[in-house]
């Protein structure tokens, strides 16, 4: 598998994470999920990448963007994918 | 193990043979703090890989076998993963009590034992099969290098052979 650029970081049946996903499968982006736990103590890796622990959380290299909440990711997503072929 | 009375034996396992190419799979690989899709062929196209078949998270051979293979300390050597029938949970709770350095495997469904040849339907569990207790040392093409696997339920791979093995294969 090559590594997609693209990074989520969800949460397990989290509608936020999944409108999220939705708006990457629209866009036909590949992305790679890694998935944290319920517990927010629990999810340093996510703090550690964005500075905060809530998910989703996306990184994109090919941007060098971090952002979490899933209407700045969604808006994230429609400006800099959005544009045919862009 | 001589317990003074028959262990069951297993009928016969129709596992990868060593010298032959090991089948890929894909399957949520488990960390400390994650989990995300990995092929096994990812894992050893960075170098050798000990698999290692274990039963369900939570039962008492998982524990033994992670803890034996915790005190070797094999991870600098190789990498060191391992497979079974229990969710990402479980696994991660796995990792956690043990402060295991080494990643789990999730595969609920049991599918890669099944397509290796090692599937352990549990007497008693209707509907729930595990893989059997095995161990693959893979080198970098995948190839089979060294294979054990249980031929009684239970019994514990033979830790001294595996990681003399794995010495051989890295030294």
């Amino acid at each position: 598998m090559s590594e997609p650029d693209i990074t989520l970081y969800r949460l397990h049946a989290c509608p936020f994470c999944e409108r999220v996903v939705r708006a990457l499968d629209a866009h036909g982006l590949e992305y790679r999920s890694r998935f944290v736990e319920p517990l927010h103590g629990d999810r340093d890796v996510v703090k550690r990448i964005s500075g905060k622990r809530t998910v989703p959380a996306i990184v994109d290299e090919n941007t060098g963007v971090t952002m979490s909440e899933s209407a700045n990711i969604v808006d994230y997503v429609e400006r800099t994918y959005g544009g045919e072929g862009a | 193990m001589d317990l003074g009375f028959e262990v069951v034996s297993l009928d016969p396992a129709d596992p990868p043979a060593e010298g032959e190419v090991a089948p890929d799979f894909t399957r949520p690989l488990v960390n400390d703090e994650f989990w995300e899709d990995v092929s096994l062929s990812e894992l050893t196209d960075e170098g050798p890989v000990l698999l290692v078949f274990h039963p369900m998270a939570g039962s008492f051979p998982a524990t033994y076998i992670w803890q034996e293979l915790c005190e070797r300390d094999l991870g600098d050597l190789l990498t060191v993963v391992g497979l079974t029938a229990s969710d990402p949970y479980a696994q991660k709770r796995l990792i956690e009590a043990r402060d295991m350095p080494y990643r789990l495997f999730a595969d609920p469904a049991n599918g890669v034992a099944r397509e290796w040849g090692i599937e352990h339907d549990l007497d008693g569990m209707t509907g729930i099969s595990e893989p059997r207790i095995a161990t693959f040392l893979l080198d970098g093409e995948r190839v089979v290098r060294d294979a054990w696997v249980a031929e009684e339920w239970p019994e514990f791979p033979p830790y001294d052979d595996v990681e003399a093995a794995v010495r051989d294969l890295v030294d």
